[in-house]
């Protein structure tokens, strides 16, 4: 597994690392919980026969500036400009779990700014039926599995590289933490539903049969309620961030779609 | 010395099996286990605890805010102080405080606090903390990564409510308000009531206190030897920043129960102490640290804390040790003072001297202790204790005390007589 070039763009001032791997067509990818603190075996099947572009996403790894954004508006406006620096307007994005929150609204907000969305199990929703399970309050012992299907692939995911910096590591693992409640405390529920109407892009749907933070059932709520060609498919045996229990099958399924 | 009566009300009918059968005293404790017939017997029998405190002559009587909290059931400490303005005469009434950030708009916490300065004559410490995780994020859902900013803004808010005579606008990051004028306005008007930040032991905190002028009060369960680190701390910033080491810049609780010997108070104390270190702190650690409820620079210094104690073999007070439940290692490890009365002259004597502590906040009722083991334990601390202990820190004043109307300009509150309802 090759490391990816390593650019940053400005955002508020503040800079937001991107990664780049891969050739032909572009593809941008919106990390999920915990985001990107390192670079993951399911970009490299897209890098395969893609231009992969993975902005951090204000106060993920590699990224600040989550401090100045108070508002929805805030966040939606901050995206927006990273996926513009980072040249992805217009092209393909898939965004998971907070990071498809986002990716949802470009293509809501900014119809011509997405081309083909396909999103993993997306914040933004939530029913009073089956309530989403609460990311910021588990004990250490319980958040893995809660993560991934695998918890051992969450565990992974935030353990400190070799020569990581001991201090410097945990606070940006809470940092990326921080982040995401900071857009999306305390239910993950942005009424994001009420604008899913405005989603014209083609769009794939990906849930992980054993998530075990948003429930499989809010993946008919997104595909009912895009307006564009939506299609659903459960990838099995993968938790929330399904792309971290199943890069090879998630991987799979995205290219597809793409095309 | 100031001595101040703390009460955080506690449900004292908690079944023994609590912490087997639940999971948190905190945010997510179980609603079956609430009587309200029986917590009207208990809000009035530490409503009489108070005013007993008040009538011996205690300096201040205290009140907190917590929400879907087992062991203390203020959601409201305002209602409380209110019924305190009217049932007592010169004690100061110290709010411990409001959350700030949980009032929209934050004018209602001046406006409230207001209303008691002016019911009680003056007599109001506004205490503004930031709140628990529990209280704040959890229990009332407040995001952690907006909690410290917001509320800053609100405090900024509500002192220049009380300040500031002439109708403004608020143009907040957070709060926008076209007309603050706030009606009633505290009798503490020069410049305002004192104010008091309970607080951990960030430098933050102890910084911004400093520059504003506020006591720093650190309400720890776990007494005074665990607290001694966080009070130097402290004195040490205060040393840095130039200012004096006055004992009334700072507060500090201590749990305290006295009898004729030791043993007659190990024999008292020991159920209300073990129910209160068992039971009531039975709090779920998923609900400790939302993420960005504690800053980076605070994270940073706890992590570099942390390794230097990893280091440090003698290092006594680590958390780990903060989990004593039994009575032996609750008062080994200083949470509660026992004793005779000269036993706990000679320990708060102590405490105060090695903390620097002018303003002593005491719990003399804890956990399931019942009405008459508190008043008898409030009754000989304030006439056995408090005598040999109030010359301390003579030599300083304490500027930050509340100073009320003059007695005889105060209104005379008619004593309550409850035969003329109990004759209709």
């Amino acid at each position: 597994m090759s490391e990816p070039v390593t650019t940053t763009v400005d955002v508020n001032g503040f800079a937001c690392r991107v990664w780049t791997k891969g050739s032909g067509p572009k593809l941008g990818f919106l990390a999920g919980l915990g985001g990107l603190p390192r670079w993951l075996p399911f970009l490299d099947r897209l890098a395969e026969t893609r231009t992969v572009i993975a902005p951090s996403l204000p106060g993920y790894p590699g990224a600040t500036g989550h401090t100045e954004l108070d508002t929805h508006l805030d966040w939606v406006l901050a995206v927006r400009q990273l996926i513009d620096k980072a040249g992805l307007a217009g092209a393909d994005l898939v965004g998971a779990s907070v990071g498809g929150a986002f990716a949802a609204e470009m293509a809501a907000i900014f119809p011509g700014h997405v081309r083909r969305l396909a999103l993993i199990a997306p914040f933004g929703l939530f029913d009073d039926e089956e309530p989403a399970a609460d990311p910021w309050a588990q004990r250490k012992e319980v958040l893995p599995g809660l993560m991934c299907a695998d918890g051992e692939k969450w565990t992974a995911l935030v353990s400190p590289p070799e020569g990581a910096n001991s201090i410097e590591w945990p606070i940006e693992m809470t940092r990326a933490s921080e982040a995401a409640a900071r857009a999306f405390w305390p239910l993950g529920n942005t009424g994001l539903q009420k604008r899913l109407g405005l989603i014209a892009s083609p769009t794939l749907i990906l849930w992980g049969d054993r998530d075990a933070l948003l429930p499989p059932s809010y993946a008919r709520k997104f595909a009912t309620g895009i307006n564009g060609a939506s299609r659903l498919e459960i990838i099995a045996d993968a938790g929330h961030l399904a792309y971290l229990d199943q890069p090879d099958t998630v991987a799979r399924a995205v290219l597809r779609h793409l095309g | 010395m100031k001595l101040m009566w703390f009460h955080l009300m506690p449900y004292t009918e908690l079944p023994e099996d609590f912490n087997k059968k639940h999971p948190s005293v905190w945010v997510d404790i179980h609603s079956s286990l609430f009587d309200p017939r029986r917590a009207h017997h208990m809000y009035n029998d530490f409503m009489d605890e108070l005013e007993y405190a008040a009538e011996l002559g205690y300096d201040a009587v205290c009140v907190n805010e917590h929400h879907s909290n087992g062991y203390g059931l203020m959601p409201s400490p305002n209602l409380i102080a209110s019924s305190l303005a009217r049932r007592t005469t010169d004690t100061a009434l110290c709010v411990m405080g409001n959350s700030l950030a949980l009032y929209n708009p934050p004018t209602r916490v001046a406006e409230e606090f207001a209303m008691i300065d002016c019911i009680s004559g003056g007599r109001l410490i506004a205490g503004f903390p930031v709140g628990s995780p529990m209280d704040t994020c959890y229990a009332y859902g407040q995001n952690p990564s907006l909690l410290r900013e917001r509320y800053l803004e609100a405090h900024d808010l509500v002192k220049k409510a009380w300040t500031e005579k002439e109708t403004f606008a608020f143009n907040g990051r957070y709060n926008q308000q076209r007309y603050v004028n706030i009606w009633p306005r505290p009798i503490q008007n020069d410049p305002h009531p004192p104010i008091w930040i309970p607080g951990g032991g960030s430098i933050e905190t102890w910084r911004w206190c400093a520059e504003m002028d506020y006591v720093y009060c650190y309400l720890s369960y776990y007494g005074y030897k665990a607290g001694l680190a966080t009070m130097q701390g402290f004195w040490n910033e205060m040393e840095k920043l130039g200012k004096d080491r006055n004992p009334y810049r700072a507060g500090f609780l201590q749990f305290v129960g006295v009898a004729e010997s030791r043993q007659q108070a190990l024999d008292l104390y020991t159920e209300p102490a073990e129910y209160f270190y068992g039971r009531c702190l039975h709090v779920d650690a998923r609900f400790a640290t939302p993420p960005g409820y504690v800053t980076e620079a605070t994270q940073r210094s706890g992590i570099q804390g942390m390794m230097q104690k990893a280091a440090n073999v003698a290092s006594p007070a680590t958390k780990a040790a903060l989990k004593a439940t039994n009575m032996k290692d609750i008062v080994d490890g200083g949470y509660v003072l026992i004793g005779s009365p000269d036993e706990v002259v000679e320990q708060i004597r102590h405490v105060a001297k090695s903390l620097n502590v002018g303003h002593l906040m005491l719990l003399l009722q804890y956990g399931n202790m019942s009405k008459d083991t508190t008043k008898y334990n409030t009754r000989l601390f304030a006439e056995k204790v408090m005598p040999k202990v109030k010359d301390l820190f003579g030599e300083w004043e304490d500027k930050w005390w509340p100073k009320p109307m003059a007695k005889g300009q105060r209104a005379a509150v008619p004593a309550f007589r409850p035969q003329l309802s109990a004759a209709e």
